[in-house]
């Protein structure tokens, strides 16, 4: 992750400097000044409105050549600055993904298909735009794929570097979870036969463009709701302005229009309101970046308020495979003798089980390889029938496999088929009844040993040699380092974390309390999955969760927050709401922190945008009713050098803060896994409190300069 | 300010905070249905009046029923209360034969009490017969209260409730609250005052002799009854012009003490059963520490500002000096001193009870301000029973949606989050109140009509007008004085302002409750917005005092301010 961020970080930085970014940015800016543009965002369009009737009250006035048109000018020119500095916030977040999507767009080159008939046989050629969902097209070796579909008969590796830029191919197989290819993805070698399941203008490619374009964008609930707030907030503002004419007559004075306006555009939240829609790109934007595609903007907020995460164990908890850790020999058989047996039942066994039995032989009791066609060895390997692999070599035969299935085969073959109608992978453990079941007491204490080992979270694998019991294996699932900490700080952020596993309850739990987790789902099925998430969801709670397989779809689509493997079925692309371009499982942690950094992002600019009101009372107010109560100098705390300059740099800084904002709503606010309160706290002393510190001094400061260089 | 002044205050804060406790825990009883103490005794006569009225008490309403009881229910009542002083000649109970009440001031205190504003645009004691005052005013006085009191624990069982469709029933929960809190409380509190001196009789008024042979006609009346109502409903209408000035209304310092103490109580009550009925009390006292430093903050500068002398008289040397009664002693009663008065003025206008027991109009301009102030944020400091509290929540909403993003989840209140609708709602409802206060004065000022009810020319004519609608448009009920009220222009843009400030408060607030009530609760975790430790009091009172203060800043500068400014050069207005 951390290295991650820092990737994330400096090209984020560097958003702003990139002149691919900066020259179409501008224009943009001056575009977006377009009225029906504008009218999607309440605030500025009435900083629109004001700033065009100041503009025709100025023209007035220098037709009739009234006094103060210099000082006028300058108000005028700033309110549309303010304008074109809130348009150019949202042209440069947007920038981004525009490069983005034109380079995706290269990728939708026009290719050829070749569908193929009933019969099996390639038909016609056709445009991969005229593909419809159900047809059947081949591609082989240098093809690019031309639509979204799923593989139904061959197997082939696919560079997928125009989807997510990782250029190692990858295997798409027909079957099983990763039969789902992609559109403009290409076919390094042999062939596939692929079922079309996009219709022409929606396949993946193009969904991806118009989310990273923000062509589509709309508005999530958490906006729509913000943009209420700050439109309500904008009315009490004009009314609190609009009455001031009419005080000030009571009082025997006037303001003019022009300084009315400034005070209306200082007090509405325009900081908020220029950067909102910047915000929301950029954080969308962050996911892109980080390889995961939202398909709204309401999953990303949803991420932020996951109070579930589920999380499966292997790949995301456990390293993929397990490792051989101990050798727990019975009595009477020495540890030696036992890691020597199954050193030489696994010499051949390539899984990475065998291999690592084949390390800790090595590093413990110092066995080395033996050369196998020396000893005249024959390796027997794993059978899902036996499941059993092993050796038989110069007269002995050593076996090593689960529990129950080594010991059916010591017990001679007429136990076998029983055993393996059970029908279970992993072992499982059965002491009352495995007990019950024989008087050895090799085989008693092998069992013991086993039911020991299963229950430190270990899987036992049981190893015999010509029918004697040696001892057992102990093949550990290897927690992830750091995962740990990541999850006590999940847990500090008010986060569950649920594990996923397929093992029996009793590893399961060793696991989950090596790991960390808060809970823990044992021999889960599908069924179980969703009924977790409902469960879960009945207790108001957001759940969040990640899979690849068709079963995992509909637990998918029940999630509040569905993040499906890239490398997953399409079924499973559909339901979630979330892409991982990587297929990496432990994305769905640093997912719930975009999330979160996105609505801090927009709560702290809050924040500081209404703070900031109060220093533009003090700067405006007295120099508004200077002129017929001179008694209100004493509430220019600041002491402004004049009126004008005071409303002058009311309405400079007030622009000003939104360009000086920028990098800080592109990059949002650092979010730390600390408790709520102690964010809170944090935010609050930073924004809040410098909410209101901050347009004091730079409000002064800009005050003297305007003063210095004569602007009035 | 004297140690003496200090104490005072100290006090009674102290008084306040005992009795939450209690009160807060017999009311949740009393709305959530539970046995109480008074139960054996009204339980009876409870059943009896549903059956007699035909409502069903286990049948729960939708807010949109609950609100069209609620509508109904003073539309009724403030009809009623219309044609019942347009006809008061004709009625009984008139010793004194009052006439008939003109059409806009009769329109203008139905409004009033209807709303449980109580401004009193007549003197009480020279315009309302008998019946009016007891069958019309005073029972006002208990279904307004009783009003508010329900339209809060209506939003209350917003926050309470999940994934429910009800919010509760008004009927049922206007009887509980008449008469298991209101009824018996007041029937104390009218003895205590009896025996503390307050007349309570129906007959007409007493001529007396005076010393030197004059006949003089003391008022007297059934007061005592409609004075406990008027402090614990924070009604605020006086059965004397003088309120609680008067000496028959307010004799002595106890009584001044318990009445500011019965303004605050069911006030501070509500803010136990809110954190009662949410399941975590500490989320009822956060509430109250946010009003606490608001009223602190506020009967502050006032006790320092009323006790300075003007420097007007200072330079003629006719300052009190009487200890205690140092400072401006202007339309103040010797007997409650500057401390009590300007804790008084605090209390009275913190709680949108608007019973006084000296001028507003006569204190300093910035003592004078801080009822304003009070005022213009809505009544949220205690605030009127009931609607203290859901306008406080209401600002709670809005505070939680500015900074609650700021912890990383989408905003929620006690685990109900905060969307769309509820912002729309509660923007809906804070917005009616500038508009009154502020849009009216904007026209008042500069009409003639509107001016020529000032007594006073300059800023403080202009504060005469501005508090006249803040007091309106918030409920309050309290007049700063030489302000000619009862003219055609008043009676009916205070009217609106009053039924604005209720109704467009009350029907967006019940929406909130009905949405909040069908939410899912996300459970609290240590990634919720902690709602009930000093973080969150100091953000709420801080989003208060910008986003609902900062908008009357002009005003105020126009007013309060600036004749404090000219004063302390020398000139008065």
């Amino acid at each position: 992750m951390d290295a991650h961020t820092k990737k994330v970080g400096r090209s984020q930085a560097s958003t702003l400097l990139d002149p691919a970014i900066l020259g179409p940015a501008v224009a943009g800016s001056f575009r977006k000044l377009d009225p029906r543009v504008m009218a999607r965002n309440p605030v500025m369009f009435c900083v629109e409105i004001v700033a065009a009737l100041t503009t025709l009250l100025l023209l007035r006035d220098m037709a009739t050549g009234a006094a103060g048109v210099g000082f006028g000018a300058q108000i005028v020119v700033w309110l549309w600055f303010t304008l074109i500095f809130a348009n150019f916030a949202e042209a440069v977040a947007e920038g981004r993904g525009k490069a983005q999507a034109a380079s995706l767009r290269k990728t939708k080159t026009e290719t050829n298909a070749r569908l193929l008939g009933a019969d099996g046989q390639v038909s016609q050629l056709v445009p991969a735009t005229r593909l419809k969902p159900g047809d059947v097209v081949l591609v082989e070796a240098g093809d690019i794929i031309p639509s979204d579909g799923e593989v139904v008969e061959g197997v082939a590796s696919v560079n997928e570097a125009a989807i997510t830029g990782e250029s190692a191919p990858v295997i798409r197989e027909s079957g099983g979870d990763r039969s789902a290819v992609t559109g403009g993805t290409q076919v390094i070698s042999d062939w596939i036969k692929v079922r079309i399941t996009a219709a022409p203008g929606s396949t993946f490619l193009d969904r991806m463009i118009a989310l990273v374009e923000g062509a589509q964008r709309q508005k999530t609930p958490n906006e729509i709701a913000l943009n209420i707030l700050l439109a309500g907030m904008t009315i009490i503002f004009v009314i609190a302005v609009a009455t001031i004419p009419s005080f000030a007559a009571y009082a025997g004075g006037s303001v003019s229009v022009l300084v009315l306006v400034a005070l209306f555009v200082t007090l509405i939240p325009t900081t908020i309101g220029a950067l909102l829609s910047a915000i929301g790109i950029a954080g969308m934007d962050r996911l892109v970046r980080f390889n995961v595609l939202a398909m709204s903007g309401r999953a990303v907020e949803a991420a932020g308020d996951v109070d579930t995460l589920l999380l499966d164990k292997t790949g995301t908890i456990t390293l993929g495979n397990r490792q051989a850790a101990e050798f727990l020999p019975v009595s009477g058989v020495s540890a030696q003798a036992l890691a020597d047996a199954a050193q030489l039942a696994s010499l051949a066994d390539e899984t990475p089980e065998g291999r690592s039995i084949v390390v800790l032989a090595k590093e413990s009791y110092g066995i080395r390889a033996r050369d196998m066609a020396e000893m005249r060895a024959h390796f027997v390997p794993f059978t899902a029938q036996t499941r059993l692999s092993g050796i038989d070599a110069e007269g002995t035969s050593i076996r090593k496999g689960a529990v129950d299935a080594v010991l059916a085969f010591a017990h001679g073959p007429g136990r076998i088929a029983m055993s393996a109608s059970a029908g279970t992978t992993v072992a499982t453990i059965r002491p009352a009844s495995a007990s019950a079941l024989s008087g050895d007491p090799a085989e008693r204490e092998l069992l013991a040993i086993a039911e020991r080992v299963a229950k430190a979270g270990g899987t036992p694998l049981a190893v015999v040699q010509d029918g004697r019991l040696l001892g057992v294996i102990h093949l550990k699932d290897i927690v992830k380092g750091g995962i740990r900490e990541r999850f006590a700080e999940l847990r500090r952020m008010g986060i569950k974390t649920v594990m996923i596993t397929g093992d029996n309850p009793m590893t399961a739990a060793a696991i989950a309390a090596e790991a960390g987790v808060d809970d823990f789902l044992a021999q889960a099925t599908p069924e179980a999955k969703l009924q977790l998430i409902r469960d879960e969801q009945a207790k108001g709670k957001l759940v969040a969760m990640c899979g690849d397989g068709t079963n995992d779809a509909p637990a998918l689509a029940q999630a509040d927050v569905g993040v499906a493997m890239n490398t997953g079925t399409m079924a499973a692309r559909e339901a979630g709401n979330m892409v991982d371009l990587d297929s990496d499982p432990t994305k769905l942690i640093e997912i719930v922190e975009i999330g979160k950094q996105l609505l801090m992002t927009r709560g702290a600019l809050t924040t500081f945008s209404i703070a900031n009101d109060v220093a533009k009372y003090f700067a405006i107010i007295p120099a508004m009713f200077l002129a017929f109560y001179p008694q209100l100098g004493a509430l220019n705390v600041m002491r402004l050098a004049s009126p004008e300059s005071a409303i002058l740099s009311a309405i400079i800084f007030n622009a000003l803060i939104i360009i000086a904002l920028i990098p800080l709503a592109l990059r949002g606010v650092r979010y730390r896994a600390v408790g709520a309160g102690a964010l809170l706290r944090r935010n609050l002393l930073i924004y809040g409190l410098g909410g209101l510190v901050v347009p004091f001094v730079g409000i002064k400061a800009i005050d003297l300069l305007v003063t210095a260089i004569g602007l009035v | 300010m004297t140690v003496n002044g200090w104490i005072q205050i100290l006090v009674f804060i102290a008084l306040v905070v005992a009795v939450t406790r209690p009160l807060g825990g017999f009311m949740t009883n009393v709305f959530t249905g539970e046995r109480n103490l008074l139960s054996p005794v009204l339980g009876p006569v409870e059943r009896g009046l549903y059956r007699l009225a035909g409502v069903d008490e286990r049948r729960e309403q939708h807010w949109v029923s609950y609100a069209v009881s609620a509508l109904l229910f003073s539309a009724v009542g403030m009809l009623s209360l219309y044609a019942m002083q347009r006809f008061q000649a004709v009625l009984p109970f008139n010793p004194q034969e009052m006439a008939n009440v003109p059409a806009d001031l009769a329109f203008n205190t139905a409004a009033s009490f209807t709303t449980n504003t109580n401004w009193q645009n007549y003197g009480g004691e020279s315009t309302m017969s008998n019946l009016v005052q007891m069958a019309g005013l005073t029972v006002h006085n208990f279904v307004s209260a009783a009003t508010g009191i329900a339209l809060a624990v209506a939003l209350v069982r917003g926050f309470a409730r999940a994934s429910a469709r009800t919010i509760g029933n008004f009927w049922v929960d206007l009887t509980r609250c008449t008469l298991y809190v209101l009824l018996p409380l007041c029937l104390v509190y009218a003895l205590f005052l009896v025996w503390q001196g307050v007349p309570q009789s129906l007959g007409g008024f007493i001529d007396a002799t005076t010393l030197e042979g004059a006949k003089q006609s003391i008022a007297i009346g059934p007061v005592a009854s409609q004075e406990a109502i008027k402090m614990l409903g924070t009604n605020g209408g006086g059965f004397f012009n003088a309120n609680s000035a008067h000496p028959f209304e307010n004799p002595n310092a106890l009584t001044n003490l318990v009445q500011m103490l019965s303004i605050f109580a069911l006030g501070a009550g509500l803010t136990n059963l809110f954190g009662r009925m949410v399941g975590d009390e500490r989320q009822g006292w956060a509430i109250l520490a946010a009003m606490g430093v608001l009223f602190v903050a506020g009967v502050s500068v006032a006790y320092w500002a009323e006790a300075q002398a003007n420097p007007a008289f200072a330079a003629f040397g006719i300052d009190g000096g009487v200890d205690g009664l140092a400072g401006n002693m202007e339309g103040k009663e010797t007997r409650f001193g500057v401390a009590a008065s300007a804790l008084f003025a605090t209390v009275t206008t913190a709680a949108s009870c608007g019973a006084v027991n000296s001028m507003h109009d006569s204190f300093m301009p910035l003592g004078g301000m801080i009822p304003m102030i009070n005022m213009m944020l809505g009544e949220i400091i205690i605030g009127g029973v009931g609607a203290g509290l859901y306008g406080m929540l209401l600002f709670a909403i809005i505070a939680l949606f500015v900074a609650g993003l700021m912890v990383g989840r989408t905003p929620e209140y006690l685990g109900k989050k905060l969307e769309a609708k509820e912002v729309k709602m509660t923007m809906l409802a804070v917005l009616c109140l500038p508009v009154m206060m502020l849009g009216w004065t904007a026209v008042a000022v500069v009409l003639d009509t509107g001016t020529a009810s000032m007594a006073n020319a300059g800023p403080h004519g202009f504060s005469e007008a501005l508090y006249a609608y803040v007091s309106a448009a918030a409920n309050n009920g309290s007049a700063f004085g030489g302000l000619t009220g009862n003219t055609l222009w008043y009676n009916l843009t205070l009217a609106v302002g009053m039924l604005v400030g209720r109704f467009f408060v009350i029907v967006p607030m019940l929406a909130i409750a009905g949405s909040l009530a069908a939410k899912k609760r996300s459970p609290v975790s240590a990634g919720s917005f902690p709602t009930h430790d000093g973080l969150f009091v100091g953000l709420l009172v801080g989003v208060i005092l910008i986003v609902g203060g900062l908008t009357f800043f002009p005003a105020l500068a126009l007013g309060p301010i600036v004749e404090h400014l000219a004063m302390t050069a020398g000139t008065l207005y």
